[in-house]
């Protein structure tokens, strides 16, 4: 009590001192706190701005080249223009491969008629002063439709005397003038386009005979030169899936065994070490340089085929196995050892232990890993550059071992085609195409996480 | 008792390395059947290393190294023909924090007995599932939602699910790793108790921390200090009349 009563003052004075310092440095934090939050709102907008300017600007490209201008005509597939014997027949003595020799032929056949003429022909209806212009007519309809008009006898040669009205995609110059894409003031000798045919086709345009119109072809043709209009991405979209096929089969299963084993069952020790580190070396080893080892080893020594996707597949793969090992063994590292343990303790073995209750708790993890790997696989340009995919593929390949392209090569491609003001749009439209491809795994990835996901 | 009883588990001259590092300096003792023994000692003294012999746990920790020799009924439990499989069934382990798996009450207790094939039938399984948990004195409880999560039940009750899976494979001495640690202290004299009945039919080794605990449940006890036994004998004499001076320091709660 006495000693209280000496110094009343000092004793109330400390701690209010100390409040005070405790105050003052509680704003300090305070700010500095709320300093910190600011800049993290600030970071997540503008990324969010950034992405939402990414998309805004491909989709507004994009878009419109899923509509083409097309050039509704009725086709006369006149028996005079298409000259061939009627469709071989199976003889009851003919074996099936000879009959389908005899149909190749008849097919080679067909590949002679001139198509083309019956385009032409019809074009002349609408347009009277055609005879005069015969080389701009020609040039009024995609070269590539005229493929569609043989497919169709191909596919049923009773067609040969009737008449069809069709919708035929147009010259992607038409396109391009019809979209106001090229400057209509230019001076004649840079329109990529006639006088005249700009004149026909502004006139078919008002008469409502050339249309824009959804199109699927980008969706169903492979990539063409000859005829730009109907250049697809149906090609590089199979490269690109028979990729995702190999990765998925080879790289997810074998990384996924390997951190498992590496995890689990490897002995610690300096080999193990060693592979640990060179796993975490091969994931940040520039993935072009996985493209000069698929080159050098897979076509060069093991002679795989060029441009293949299976030898893209590989290399993919390659690339792709360290991301998914060191996924699934950072999935498993976090599943509570005490699990184990109590396996374990109950007379499980190690394998048991593992398969019954550490990989199902894992499978989360490890699947959001696979597909988060296949997805940056999916996106990946530089080594197929290397290893061949890069050259021209005018065919949809029809198994992995076949020449073919890939999503992310066929928009490099695309990008630097001399005709930019028609491969603007067809570039974004196979943006679009990957971007989705890839939303729609990281949707995926999300939901498997969201399904198999459990507390423990 | 302890005189008259088998002697169920012996361990003589039990060394444990973990890398350099040595932990046990040659123990030795006798656990006899359907007792309750007790390991008390300063934290870092290696009880839960030599309980973790017994059921051969140490196998799965990497750079543990065991020596000497332990005979379960007699047996030599690192003898190459025996499989450590067949040892865990036969001694089981509840271990300090309550560790469920994350699947129904039921997967919980069925796990074990699926495992070594102890049930032909699902009613057989059924039947092992119940009495396992109303030895746990958990059936009660939990009868009504055995297909919920097992790792939705309170501390105590995970902690009893725990040992009613253990019991569930029957085996025939049950390691304990200071069972009660996180628990509260009903839930603590829960489980006190179910150890007093479960010692009819088992042979139960507890590590704990709380000497009341020892000194309730448990015939005998064991003193550890840095990795030797100093004492252990009956219960009662270990703690009211101590034999080594470091003993009673502990029990006095001068150290530890
Ligand atoms: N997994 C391990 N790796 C390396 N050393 C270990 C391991 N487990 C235990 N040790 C060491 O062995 C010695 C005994 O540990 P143990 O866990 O058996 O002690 P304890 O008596 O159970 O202690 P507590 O009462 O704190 O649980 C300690 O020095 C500890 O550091
Ligand atoms: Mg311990």
């Amino acid at each position: 009590m006495t000693i209280i009563a000496e110094n009343p003052i000092k004793a109330v004075a400390a701690p209010s001192q100390v409040q005070q310092k405790v105050i003052d440095s509680l704003n300090r934090r305070h700010r500095k706190e709320n300093l910190f939050r600011r800049l993290g709102l600030t970071a997540v907008l503008i990324s969010l701005g950034l992405v939402a300017v990414l998309f805004i600007n491909i989709f507004s490209k994009g878009l419109p080249a899923f509509w083409q201008s097309a050039v509704t005509l009725d086709i006369y597939f006149d028996p005079q223009i298409i000259k061939i014997p009627p469709m071989p027949q199976q003889r009851d003595d003919e074996s099936d491969n000879d009959f389908r020799q005899r149909h190749i032929e008849w097919q080679t056949e067909i590949g002679f008629v001139n198509f083309n003429r019956l385009i032409t022909d019809s074009l002349q209806k609408v347009l009277p002063d055609a005879n005069k212009h015969r080389r701009d007519l020609a040039r009024v309809v995609t070269s590539g439709e005229r493929f569609a008009l043989r497919d169709m006898v191909v596919a049923d040669p009773s067609i040969i005397g009737q008449t069809r009205t069709l919708h035929l995609l147009t010259d992607a110059n038409i396109d391009v003038w019809l979209k106001g894409n090229i400057d209509r003031s230019l001076p004649d000798e840079q329109q990529q386009l006639s006088a005249k045919m700009r004149e026909w086709v502004d006139k078919l345009s008002a008469d409502g005979v050339i249309q824009n119109r959804f199109s699927l072809a980008l969706f169903m043709n492979p990539d063409s030169r000859s005829s730009l209009a109907s250049a697809g991405l149906a090609g590089a979209f199979m490269g690109s899936f028979y990729m995702m096929l190999v990765v998925i089969l080879l790289a997810v299963p074998m990384g996924v065994a390997a951190a498992i084993y590496l995890e689990e069952f490897a002995p610690r020790n300096k080999i193990t070490d060693l592979v640990e580190v060179n796993i975490n070396n091969l994931a940040a080893v520039p993935s072009i340089v996985f493209g000069l080892l698929g080159a050098s080893v897979l076509i060069g020594w093991f002679n795989l085929p060029m441009s293949a996707p299976i030898v893209g597949g590989l290399v993919l793969s390659l690339m792709t196995l360290p991301t998914v090992i060191i996924a699934t063994r950072s999935t498993l590292k976090a599943i509570p050892p005490s699990i184990r343990q109590a396996a374990l303790g109950l007379g499980a073995s190690k394998m048991q232990a593992i398969f019954h209750h550490v990989l199902p708790l894992a499978i989360p993890g490890i699947l959001t890993g696979a597909i988060l790997g296949v997805a940056q696989a999916l996106g990946e340009t530089a080594p197929l550059l290397l290893i061949g995919m890069k050259s021209f593929v005018a065919s949809i390949p029809a198994s992995p071992f076949e020449q073919a392209s890939a999503l992310p090569v066929q928009i490099y491609l695309w990008q630097g085609n001399e005709l930019r003001n028609f491969f603007e749009a067809r570039t974004s439209a196979a943006i679009i195409v990957l971007l989705l491809m890839m939303i729609s795994l990281n949707g995926l990835a999300i939901w498997l996480r969201k399904k198999y996901e459990k507390r423990w | 008792m302890s005189n008259s009883a088998p002697v169920k588990i012996s361990a003589s001259d039990v060394k444990v390395f973990y890398g350099d590092n040595q932990a046990l300096h040659g123990i030795s003792m006798d656990v006899y059947q359907h007792e309750v023994i007790s390991f008390i000692g300063p934290s870092g003294c290696g009880k839960s290393t030599f309980l973790r012999c017994m059921n051969r746990m140490n196998d799965t920790i990497d750079q543990c190294r065991v020596t000497g020799s332990i005979l379960l009924d007699g047996r030599d439990i690192h003898e190459p023909a025996l499989d450590v499989v067949q040892l865990r069934a036969q001694v089981g382990m509840v271990f300090q924090k309550p560790n469920p798996f994350p699947k129904s009450i039921y997967e919980n207790i069925a796990y074990g007995p699926k495992l070594h094939g102890l049930a032909e039938r699902k009613a057989d399984l059924d039947d092992i599932v119940e009495s396992s948990l109303r030895r746990a004195g958990l059936w009660n409880e939990v009868k009504d939602r055995l297909d919920q999560p097992g790792t939705g039940l309170s501390g105590g009750q995970q902690q009893r699910l725990c040992i009613a899976r253990s019991i569930a494979v029957s085996p025939e001495v049950i390691l304990m790793d200071e069972p009660c640690s996180a628990l509260d202290p009903i839930a603590t004299s829960i489980i006190e108790e179910l150890i007093d009945e479960l010692k009819q039919n088992f042979t139960i080794v507890i590590v704990t921390h709380n000497m009341q605990q020892a000194a309730r449940v448990s015939d005998r006890t064991a003193f550890f200090h840095l990795g030797n036994l100093i004492e252990i004998g009956n219960t009662n004499d270990v703690f009211t009349n101590p034999q080594q001076k470091r003993t009673e320091d502990y029990i006095t709660g001068r150290y530890g």
